[in-house]
């Protein structure tokens, strides 16, 4: 059996007060310290202890919350060190149950644009939009192929947070692949619900209107958050997307744009949506092939 | 449905109860009293359950008329309060009738008040609490702070206290010239060098004017970081890492020199060094901080903080106790 094991450092654990355990796996992104918190807070979620409040994989780390009444923290610390010792290899039969979505994007768009000009003393390059800086500090040939590279392979959500249903997404890429950029000198003050971001190397979609540091690369017709519950994919929750979930956030035009929009309007909405087995030893392994299959599933 | 006439608001008056647990994996905070104990103790002084839903008033009470008979308690910061015109004090069962209006002058300690209402404040409850985020609008009245003119509806029910019960003296929190925060160490607190983190302990901290329910931020002093070649993914600022979760009472130090510590209302996550946490039982005591105020941070370890937690249990089931005796 294929195997992959994991090289990295021991995870630190630490005390978040009375109320949390916080387990940083590494200090540098990567998918390997990424897959590793995501298996050991999954079998955490599988154990059921009683006294856990929250589960919260981030993006090289994750973070527990407690209730020490009915869990002593230490005790939960005991637990999270076995089950990090169980999680050293990744064999090719350790599967994430995930969801493969369609995440459609007008990136370039004409709302993230006139924002991002309002706020050009806070950025880095006054004289270019997020885009063109983006695909120049990364060697792209220009913005077209930027939004190819972006909109190519699909995404992680490796954390969720911030603000309500704010996915972090990471490029399921090589590093030497990896798309990176600063956050902006200065935060915004204003950024559009549902702008399509790129801070560090992580792509999200703003759940609502607001604050904001990432560069802005174009806008999704689709909510993350919806509040009033009144689209189909959002029943369950008021929030869309899940740790673990992947996305393809596919290029589209205006016209596809306005079709959403007009769809998410009327409440018909619904996400293209494909259950996956995702194996991360397999990823590892050869990324490229897994990355095709994805893409073959989430479109057949 | 028997309700509240909100004559004035106050300055930022929210209805909050023990908070909505469960969602912080979807980057949604608790929400919930700030000084969970004065909330607490107001409503077991007005006959209801702990964790009951109260209005939380920061620095300017509101100002209330009542439309039937119930019991009332105003616990949290010192402030001269007044039924009908006429002085009432706090940390003590009143009862009011119809047509009864309890305002509020400004606070002379403390800076947040607590006002429980027996049969608690009846807003609908949303996912499992009543309590208001004003962020995305969620919870309590119409998912903000309370303005005149509103129409507060109250719940029905509650245990009978007798008109006149108290917390003892000794109970009460008090509002010392520089309130200490105990704090575990931890979280990302190895980038900080040696010396900043002695310096953080031996810094007396004063609140500056971004001091919500989602955070304070502080000033008084410098950080320094230890250098390294940042890792990939964290962004260059050495104050940044790679994004991940914040406790709730987490210290975190963007550009090293102004600390924030995240309260009930938290960003449930970010790219800021964090370097430890204050302990649950004192967030009770930084809300009850105002601008200008000052802190200090003092280390303790996870049994200490525990047993501060013990602490405040105990002073709760002794303020129902002595109400029960009598």
């Amino acid at each position: 059996m294929a195997a992959t094991t994991l090289t990295l450092p021991p995870a630190k654990y630490s005390f978040g007060g009375d109320e949390f355990v916080f387990v940083e796996i590494d200090e540098a992104m990567s998918l390997e310290a990424n897959f590793k918190a995501m298996t050991i807070t999954s079998a955490l979620r599988e154990r059921g202890l009683d006294g856990v409040v929250d589960i919260c994989p981030s993006n090289a780390s994750y973070l527990i919350r407690v209730d020490p009444e009915r869990l002593h923290p230490a005790e939960l610390v005991d637990e999270l060190r076995s089950l990090e010792a169980s999680a050293k290899e990744l064999t090719s039969d350790k599967a994430l149950p995930t969801r493969v979505v369609d995440v459609p994007i007008l990136y370039d768009d004409p709302w993230t644009r006139e924002t991002l000009m309002r706020f050009r003393d806070r950025h880095q390059d006054p004289d270019a939009t997020d885009l063109e800086y983006a695909a120049r500090i990364n060697g792209f040939e220009g913005v077209r192929q930027l939004i190819d590279a972006l909109s190519g392979a699909p995404y992680m959500v490796t954390m969720l947070g911030f603000v309500p249903g704010l996915p972090f997404c990471y490029q399921l890429v090589p590093r030497d692949r990896q798309i990176e950029v600063p956050k902006y000198v200065r935060p915004r003050t204003d950024t559009p619900e549902r702008a399509f971001g790129y801070g560090g190397a992580f792509a999200v979609v703003y759940p609502v209107r607001g604050a904001g540091g990432y560069q802005l690369f174009g806008m999704a017709p689709g909510p993350v958050f919806d509040l009033k519950q009144g689209l189909p994919d959002f029943a369950d929750s008021i929030v869309f997307p899940r740790a673990g979930d992947i996305f393809r956030y596919r290029a589209i035009d205006m016209a596809e744009f306005e079709q959403v929009r007009g769809e998410v309007e009327a409440g018909t909405f619904r996400y293209r949506i494909r259950e996956f087995e995702f194996k991360p030893g397999d990823f590892l392994a050869d990324p490229d092939a897994v990355n095709s299959e994805l893409l073959e599933v989430l479109y057949r | 449905m028997s309700e509240v006439i909100v004559h004035a608001g106050g300055l930022y008056t929210t209805v909050q109860d023990s908070g909505r647990n469960g969602y912080y994996e979807l980057g949604m905070p608790p929400s919930g009293a700030l000084d969970q104990f004065s909330c607490r103790a107001a409503n077991l002084l007005a006959g209801n359950e702990e964790g009951a839903a109260a209005l939380e008033a920061t620095y300017i009470g509101p100002k209330l008329e009542f439309t039937d008979e119930r019991l009332v308690a105003v616990t949290g910061a010192d402030v001269p309060v007044s039924r009908n015109g006429e002085p009432v004090p706090t940390w003590q069962t009143l009862r009011v009738k119809a047509g009864d209006v309890l305002s509020f002058a400004m606070i002379t300690g403390g800076a947040r008040l607590y006002i429980a209402i027996s049969g608690g404040v009846g807003v609908p409850e949303y996912l499992g609490s009543r309590s208001t985020y004003t962020l995305t609008g969620i919870g309590g009245f119409e998912g903000r702070k309370l303005a005149d003119g509103d129409r507060l509806p109250l719940g029905e029910g509650g245990a009978e206290v007798r008109e006149g019960s108290e917390v003892a003296e000794g109970l009460r929190p008090s509002f010392p010239e520089v309130a200490q925060l105990r704090t575990v160490d931890g979280l990302c607190s190895y980038r900080l060098t040696e010396a900043a983190k002695r310096s953080f302990l031996e810094t007396t901290w004063k609140v500056t004017k971004d001091a919500d329910r989602v955070g304070y931020r502080l000033r008084g002093g410098k950080l320094d970081f230890v250098e390294r070649e940042q890792p990939f993914g964290a962004g260059s600022d050495p104050a940044n890492v790679v994004d991940l979760g914040y406790p709730i009472g987490s210290i975190q130090v963007p550009g090293g020199d102004e600390p924030i510590v995240l309260l009930n209302d938290a960003v449930t996550g970010g790219g800021y060094v964090t370097i430890g946490t204050v302990i649950s039982v004192d967030r009770d005591r930084i809300a009850q901080t105002k601008t200008g105020d000052q802190v200090s941070f003092v280390p303790v370890d996870i049994e200490e903080a525990l047993a501060a937690r013990r602490e405040r249990r105990q002073r709760l089931d002794r303020i129902r106790t002595e109400l029960r005796s009598k």
